[in-house]
């Protein structure tokens, strides 16, 4: 399939996001953004949908709490009861207080570990994988813009970007 | 001038409800009082053996002598209706307490918060300012009624701390190693070094802020930055003493080292809690226009953590306590959870369970009347909370939510309302001449 795509660099993320506001009232359509670091408020100009991590993040505190709760009652009161400082221990209720601290822990380890993985999972990236931004620069300093210019005349398209202050813009066109 | 004005009819509006109530508690203080004695004889005449016991234990003390074959058991009970009746006076007595240093404790969190925020130089909060500082306006008159109260207790018109009555020292060793620290005359002066301190604190902090408003450059916000930094150091010794003083020698035998890191968790969040709620009403009535979804949710965000920090703080108390299982400690649940356990229990759920489910969603955090509700649950927690560490060495089981509780509570309510409103009319709703206020107006999450 034949595209058409503008790569537009830019130096500065202030300006980053008021050509982002420029471009987009303008009514292209902006691919990619490729950022050394993570821009503020940058989602929201683009327009992306508002992330759903922390609804995981929730789910996965819920599943760490059940895993632990099952855990201590296993190991502490169905499996071999253990009277420690005399506390009863056959029942999971009376004991609670003494696992409280492993549920505490557990929760947050799986909200975290399980957060961080679908976090990789949806941004496809893995071990080995090779590396995706079209200019090293932006592991540096700058920040890459891809617009899509498919359907549109590629010099309007040009003077446009310089004027909302592209520093350099590079046409990558595949046949 | 016009905010003034309008501010000022809401102080009205605040007022009669103060006055009805200031009579409304005074009515049931008595009757509290008088309902103490009345009750407290009544048992004693249904069900005590012998006939002719009269209403005062003295007398039934010379009956139960007189009637040898009932000696023994009527004095017995005796001792025990005599012990019901102190506690049943002792209640309107801790009722007004509990209320007083509740709205007591939510103004000087409030001034703490305001503190941090001028040692942080924070720049999302001076729009908010003007709120804490009326709420902070409540410490002289609140701390004022503390005093009183704990003065009233020094002179013995009220037995609501044991260690005071000499006849108890006489006969208890712990406290007599105590006595050194807990005796009356210093622990008057610490209390009146203690709310000095803050007041006077709260005194400069404020006069600075209002100075500021015509300064033209930043000498006053150095002097606050300052000020802040010298009260927050002075504050977390002495919050951590007055806690000692005022809540842990209710129970003189019995000790926690971290009671003062627990207090100041509840006194921050009802703090932060009631700046949120003031704020989210003077803001639906249009006052603070430049207050914005991202300031609430900031607060909304300190209410959230500071609940889960005072969760943590009471569990790190109850759950080595309760492991280690040593008597003389662990009396101290032991009491709370058989004679007080809906409260108890009660408390976690308003105080942690209700506030991590609500405020856990970034968007509810924004949303106005779910912050609102939420902290009408917080403070109700922590009002408990307060009621928990205070009333079971008070009044022991004897512990009833009456007429005396609900109108200590209203009538400090309106007390606590009317200068506070009224502080917010002797100024302008904005702060001027802070550095950060453009920060803070223009400040979105």
């Amino acid at each position: 399939m034949a595209s058409k795509v503008l790569h537009a660099i830019y130096r500065d993320d202030d300006l980053l996001i008021q050509a982002v506001k420029q471009i987009r009232e303008a009514r292209y359509h902006i691919g990619e953004i490729y950022c050394p670091f993570p821009v503020h408020g940058l989602d929201k100009a683009m327009g992306l949908a508002p992330t759903r991590i922390a609804i995981t993040s929730f789910l996965y505190g819920l599943v760490g709490l059940a895993v632990s709760i099952a855990m201590m009652n296993f190991i502490m009161i169905d499996d071999w009861p253990q009277d420690i400082g005399g506390k009863p221990s056959f029942s999971f209720f009376q004991n609670m207080p003494a696992f409280v601290p492993i549920m505490f822990e557990l929760t947050v380890f799986f909200a975290a570990h399980l957060m961080v993985i679908t976090f990789y999972m949806r941004s496809k990236l893995w071990p080995f994988k090779k590396a995706e931004n079209p200019d090293v620069r932006t592991t540096d300093d700058v920040f890459l813009m891809e617009v899509d210019a498919t359907n549109h005349d590629v010099d309007d398209l040009t003077k446009f970007l310089y004027d909302t202050g592209a520093s350099e813009i590079k046409l990558i066109d595949n046949k | 001038m016009i905010v003034g004005a309008i501010g000022l009819i809401y102080g009205f509006i605040a007022a009669p409800e103060n006055v009805e109530e200031v009579k409304e508690m005074m009515a049931s203080g008595h009757h509290g009082d008088e309902h103490g004695a009345v009750e407290s004889s009544e048992i004693n005449v249904e069900q005590l053996p012998g006939e002719g016991i009269a209403e005062e234990h003295v007398q039934e003390e010379t009956h139960a002598a007189g009637d040898a074959s009932h000696a023994e058991e009527a004095g017995h009970d005796d001792e025990h209706y005599e012990h019901v009746l102190h506690q049943l006076q002792n209640k309107p007595w801790s009722a007004l307490y509990v209320a007083a240093f509740f709205f007591f404790m939510i103004s000087l969190g409030v001034l703490a918060f305001y503190a941090i925020q001028y040692a942080a130089q924070a720049g999302w909060s001076p729009v908010l300012f003007r709120v804490m500082e009326a709420i902070t306006a409540y410490l002289l008159p609140g701390g004022i009624i503390v005093f009183v109260i704990l003065m009233l207790s020094g002179f013995h018109i009220n037995h609501l701390f044991i260690w005071m009555d000499p006849e108890v020292v006489a006969h208890d060793e712990i406290i007599q190693a105590k006595t050194s620290y807990l005796n009356v005359p210093f622990f008057l002066i610490r209390a009146a070094i203690y709310l000095g301190g803050w007041i006077l604190f709260r005194h400069l902090l404020r006069k600075n802020s209002l100075k500021m408003d015509e300064a033209t450059d930043n000498t006053y916000f150095k002097k606050n930055f300052k000020l802040a930094a010298g009260f927050l150091v002075f504050f977390i010794v002495t919050e951590s003493m007055m806690s000692w003083d005022w809540i842990m020698s209710l129970d003189p035998h019995w000790f926690s080292t971290l009671f003062g890191w627990f207090v100041f968790a509840s006194l921050f969040v009802s703090g932060i809690t009631t700046i949120a709620i003031i704020s989210i009403y003077l803001k639906s009535r249009g006052y603070l226009e430049f207050v914005n979804d991202s300031h609430i949710h900031d607060l909304a965000k300190f209410m959230f953590g500071i609940s889960i920090f005072w969760t943590y703080l009471w569990f790190s108390q109850f759950m080595l306590i309760w492991y280690s299982n040593i008597p003389e400690e662990v009396v101290y649940f032991i009491t709370r959870m058989e004679d007080y356990p809906v409260l108890f229990w009660g408390m976690l759920v308003t105080n942690f369970i209700f506030p991590v489910l609500l405020l856990m969603n970034s968007d509810y955090k924004r949303v106005n009347w779910f912050v609102i509700m939420t902290g009408i649950v917080i403070l109700c927690g922590h009002y408990l909370n307060v009621f928990v560490l205070v009333m079971p060495a008070t009044v022991g089981e004897s512990w009833f939510i009456g007429i005396p509780e609900i109108s200590a509570v209203l009538l400090f309510a309106g007390l606590f309302l009317f200068v506070v409103f009224n502080s917010l009319t002797k100024a302008p709703l904005l702060v001027k001449g802070n550095p950060f206020i453009k920060e803070s107006k223009h400040y979105h999450y």
